[in-house]
């Protein structure tokens, strides 16, 4: 007895008592530079503020590629702005107009995780203002509207009560559960529609064998290397500024490091626009040369007093986009390994225009 | 309750398949048999030769596969687990399905931390190391998207059930309770909600109920025996039994503590069930009880012809395990119970079998879970009823298969 009660008061002492001491106290600059979430009611907001004009500035450098012009949305990125009353409908178009329920997601979503692919790039001004510049897309502020620290729980969404509780335990699971019925439990049975009307499945025996020849190719070594080695044409000596017989190897290593670039920049058949302009026959190409790309008007200037992308420029640029040209849009902030620039020039220059 | 099929039953099929396959003796030798292949003669690759072995070349259309029209861009995207080729319960770790939300962060462990702040008494900082240091279990869970079979809410669209039902994976997650490492940096009174966030480009965060991560959550760094995969999160990755994928934070780097959920994009914007009136649900965190089967199905047709058939698939739910699961040949109209084979763990995938002669008619297949709190999978018209067809997330209804008399199955929807 006497035992199970100091059992009982072993289990019962606080948990502090029964810790590990594993790990270490986190120091406040750590936990600054990791916590930076945000909710509803405001808290985890940074000092700062920012108005629609400037937002629209930054939004047409950085976000209208993905999201169009107006936040219409380009190709089946994410459309921004309208929707309203749409969605009790059959085609709802969700928006922070017309389906978000906080400003404060907006704030922190576009902080951590924006511009795609150069996340946590923007200051805390910068997101204000392109929060401010979001709900003037939404109709929901004039265009003199400033954002800031203290108003920006104050702005509500028309959503914000568009939302419940789960509530399947009260509405469904009843309904859905008891003695399920086994024989005759229909009269008729008949298909009212087949997927192979549709035929939107993505499988193919063409695609399959491509699949097994790749598998093939990637059993006898390096992957990349394999999908580089397809992927190069033989050249046309003619252009003497294209990557003539370049290391397959240094190639390989461009096309994994090209990841990094395929958010913005497309390559290979077919490569469109994107938030950057596409990259086929980059090498050899005036700077700003793609007909329907907008350029900064740094690039395009550079491209008029003569700027062609070689070896050299390439690298220069690649090293320190910003540096190398003021007032280009390419948010990256530059590569450090030399051998990554040369691989990257190399997997550039295999690919032709 | 998992009847095996019965001596009489197996020695009436055996026949039947005898009978209708026309008793076929063979006219001519079979080569694979009087010919000697090189794999008989010649020597095989040494024990140097696969550190890290991969499957046959035969195998080399079991692959995850991508449906490209769906998203934008495949850093951002979703591919599929081949369910179709699979058997048992376990996924192979490089066949589990991947859904990134800003690509594979590739992490050196050195470099991982996992920080604990907010509303405890002491904010901590993990190295790997550390956390190996934690008593650990070892726990098998589906972990199913919330957008599984999302694509046919407004009908049958994708021949196949790795399209149809494939972003699901099963494994044994080895790691650290979840309550154990939150202990450790002592809970404040008004904790309430959880909130993880991984280290990706992304930095997916989800807010999570204390009462869940002190229940069954963990923190784990292996999956199947091996270290986490890139894409499912290495070096570390939170569990979150029976509930919506998204919410398994991968490349797990903190844990927040706080008072209140912080209603972020991926349970605002995202993984909200939108209903027919306009309104949506929030919260959706647990998986209902949903069931497929895996073949025959659209890409893995019955070639075989009549005779003696094995008829597959799997069940879970995330409210506890599948005692049992119905099998249909008709469209719902009359149903067997099917037979369940290997482990029955809560919130796990179960396996199981159907095994009949098939005379060769048109067959229109439906499976039907039914999970231990008495929840049995509804058909899609029940869920529509409620729904409507645009809530994107929670499609368990029962999916049909029709058969041909070729046995080529075709995903379809039945009255």
């Amino acid at each position: 007895m006497l035992r199970c009660l100091s059992l009982a008061l072993v289990l019962a002492a606080p948990a502090s008592a029964e810790t590990l001491g594993l790990g270490r106290p986190a120091l406040p600059e750590e936990i600054a530079a990791w916590d930076i979430d945000v909710r509803p009611d405001g808290a985890g907001l940074p000092e700062g503020s920012g108005d629609v004009l400037t937002g629209e500035e930054i939004y047409l450098d950085l976000c209208s590629t993905c999201h169009g012009a107006f936040g219409e949305g380009a190709g089946r990125w994410p459309v921004l702005m309208g929707g309203f009353g749409t969605l009790d409908g059959t085609r709802p178009v969700k928006t922070v107009g017309s389906y978000w329920p906080y400003l404060s997601t907006v704030w922190d979503y576009v902080h951590r995780a924006m511009p795609f692919g150069d996340a946590q790039s923007l200051t805390a001004d910068e997101v204000y203002a392109l929060t401010a510049y979001l709900l003037y897309l939404n109709d929901l502020v004039p265009d003199d509207f400033v954002l800031d620290r203290a108003n920006l729980a104050e702005t509500p969404l028309p959503n914000e009560d568009g939302f419940f509780l789960d509530d399947r335990e009260e509405v469904e699971l009843p309904l859905f559960s008891g003695e399920a019925c086994m024989t005759d439990c229909k009269e008729n049975v008949g298909i009212t529609m087949r997927a192979a009307v549709l035929d939107v499945t993505p499988e193919d025996q063409e695609a399959r064998e491509a699949r097994g020849e790749a598998a093939a190719a990637a059993d006898q070594g390096n992957p990349n290397l394999a999908a580089a080695a397809r992927d190069i044409e033989p050249s046309d000596a003619e252009g003497s500024l294209t990557m003539v017989g370049a290391d397959p190897e240094l190639v390989a290593l461009g096309e994994a490091l090209f990841r990094q670039c395929r958010a913005c920049h497309e390559v290979g058949e077919g490569a469109d626009n994107r938030v950057g302009p596409h990259l086929n026959g980059v090498i050899g190409r005036v700077a700003g040369g793609v007909d329907d790309y907008r350029y900064s008007s740094a690039m395009a200037n550079a491209g008029e007093a003569g700027l062609v992308w070689d070896a050299v420029s390439l690298h220069d640029f690649l090293a320190d986009p910003r540096g190398y040209m003021t007032g280009t849009k390419m948010a990256f902030r530059g590569m450090q390994s030399e051998e990554d620039i040369d691989a990257m020039i190399a997997y550039l220059g295999s690919i032709d225009g | 309750m998992a009847k095996g099929p019965t001596r009489r039953t197996f020695l009436t099929s055996a026949l039947a398949g005898a009978a209708a396959a026309g008793g076929v003796r063979a006219q001519t030798p079979d080569p694979a048999i009087v010919e000697l292949q090189p794999w008989m003669q010649a020597l095989g690759e040494g024990v140097d030769a696969r550190p890290y072995g991969v499957p046959s070349e035969h195998e080399a259309h079991v692959v995850r596969r991508n449906v490209d029209w769906l998203t934008a861009d495949p850093v951002s995207s979703v591919n599929f687990t081949p369910l179709h080729e699979l058997d048992g319960i376990i996924t192979p770790n490089g066949l589990c399905f991947e859904r990134h939300h800003a690509g594979i962060a590739e992490i050196d462990p050195a470099e991982h931390r996992l920080m604990i702040n907010g509303l405890v008494d002491t904010p901590l900082v993990f190295t790997m190391e550390d956390l190996k240091r934690f008593p650990r279990e070892n726990r098998i869970y589906f972990l199913e998207c919330a957008a599984n079979t999302g694509m046919e809410w407004r009908g049958a669209q994708l021949n196949g059930c790795q399209y149809t039902h494939g972003m699901i994976h099963n494994v044994m997650y080895t790691g650290i309770p979840l309550r154990l490492i939150l202990e450790e940096a002592g809970l404040k009174g008004s904790a309430a909600w959880i909130l993880p966030e991984g280290a990706d480009a992304s930095a997916m965060t989800r807010s999570i109920p204390l009462e869940k991560a002190l229940d069954d959550c963990m923190v784990a760094f292996k999956m199947n025996g091996e270290a986490l995969r890139p894409e499912q999160g290495y070096p570390l990755r939170l569990v979150v039994p029976g509930w919506e994928g998204n919410m398994w934070v991968k490349w797990l780097r903190r844990i927040e503590v706080g008072d209140q959920p912080w209603h972020h994009r991926e349970e605002t914007s995202k993984y909200t069930d939108l209903l027919s009136n306009g309104e949506a649900r929030r919260f959706t965190w647990e998986m209902d009880a949903k069931s497929v089967i895996t073949s025959p199905s659209p890409q893995a047709p019955i070639t075989h012809g009549p005779g003696p058939t094995v008829i597959t698939g799997i069940a879970w739910s995330g409210r506890g395990t599948v005692p049992r699961v119905d099998v249909s040949l008709d469209g719902g109209a009359n149903w067997v119970e099917g037979r369940i084979d290997g482990p029955s763990l809560p919130k796990s995938v179960h396996r199981f079998y159907h095994e009949f002669d098939w005379d060769g008619r048109p067959l229109l297949l439906q499976s039907r879970a039914h999970d231990s709190t008495g929840y049995v999978q509804p058909t899609k018209h029940a869920l529509r009823e409620i729904r409507g067809a645009e809530s994107i997330y929670h499609n368990n209804g029962i999916q049909t298969w029709a058969v041909n008399e070729k046995g080529e199955a075709e995903n379809v929807e039945v009255s």
